[in-house]
């Protein structure tokens, strides 16, 4: 992202969305493809969709929205991490509760 | 059409511009707890299907395929869009986002038809918890999906009408950021709902 003194922050070379459709396709055909053709079992195919998932967010971010620790000002990149977390207290506390609950009921 | 025009910025303007673009990440930030919570909602309920259908009987790995390879399409094309502006080129900049919409509303095509052939068979909102999740999660990214759509047919129409002026590109980047964002939120429902729906 290019800061500049119009305030407006403007991509000015196609590389970054390159880089970045051809990374999401990758790792989009990667789990569909396991997922197509069965070949793993159904644990470790869960498993590599989530790394995958993960990994793609962070491209998405990194080349399309073009967030990185140099030019994002901070307040922006602050207020990411403070979604993180608080995603992360929401749907974790969500599940834990929820699934401890299903079990007890089963018992 | 000067090549200059949208750069041609105050030192007041540029702070007014930063301010609307922080002030829109963090609307988004707030648009991806609510997401998150949507998918808690469907993560915990996904296992009630009161017996009735379930994603591995209502979901299309070929859809699904079809619908991520047009959103992912159109970022790239949206952000052609980016760069076009960049260099204040205006017929570009409406080429791309043309073909950005026409991406967008293809997806928002095979959507409607999935949601109607489901709602077809009897397996809508109403049949069980699973399928009440289901459609309020993807339900709510296709909503904010036909909201960019939106947003893109008036942007094209701004640059038609106004050009490349500092405030068109200031609106071009924050649909950017909002259009950009949605693909990250299909990445989630794909690697969530439908690829461990037919697993």
């Amino acid at each position: 992202m290019m800061e500049d003194a119009s305030g407006i922050p403007i991509e000015r070379t196609i590389t970054p969305y390159l880089i970045g459709i051809v990374l999401a396709l990758t790792l989009t055909a990667i789990p569909f493809g396991l997922v197509a053709t069965g070949a793993l079992d159904r644990s470790t195919t869960l498993g590599v969709i989530v790394v995958v998932a993960v990994i793609q967010i962070f491209v998405h971010l990194r080349f399309f929205l073009h967030i990185d620790f140099a030019s994002t000002p901070k307040e922006n990149l602050i207020a990411l991490a403070f979604a993180c977390v608080l995603i992360f207290i929401m749907v974790g506390g969500s599940l834990w509760i929820m699934f401890d609950l299903y079990h007890r009921m089963m018992v | 059409m000067t090549a200059t025009a949208w750069t041609n910025v105050s030192p007041r303007d540029a702070e007014k511009y930063e301010e609307k673009e922080f002030g829109f990440w963090l609307y988004l930030m707030s648009d991806a707890i609510i997401f998150s919570l949507l998918f808690a909602t469907y993560l915990i309920m996904v296992g009630n299907a009161a017996g009735g259908p379930t994603g591995k009987e209502l979901f299309s790995l070929e859809r699904a395929a079809g619908e991520t390879a047009l959103l992912l399409f159109s970022s790239t094309t949206f952000g052609l869009a980016a760069v076009a502006l960049s260099s204040a080129e205006r017929s570009k900049v409406l080429l791309w986002l043309a073909i950005t919409f026409a991406l967008g509303a293809g997806f928002i095509f095979l959507e409607i038809g999935e949601f109607r052939g489901m709602i077809a068979e009897g397996a809508g909102p109403d049949r069980s918890g699973f399928l009440s999740s289901f459609f309020t999660l993807v339900g709510t990214h296709g909503l904010h999906v036909s909201v960019g759509l939106l947003w893109i047919a008036v942007m094209i129409g701004q640059v038609l009408f106004k050009g490349l002026t500092a405030p068109v590109a200031s609106r071009l980047m924050r649909l950017g950021l909002f259009w950009h964002f949605l693909d990250i939120i299909w990445v989630v429902i794909f690697s969530v709902v439908y690829l461990p729906g037919l697993l």
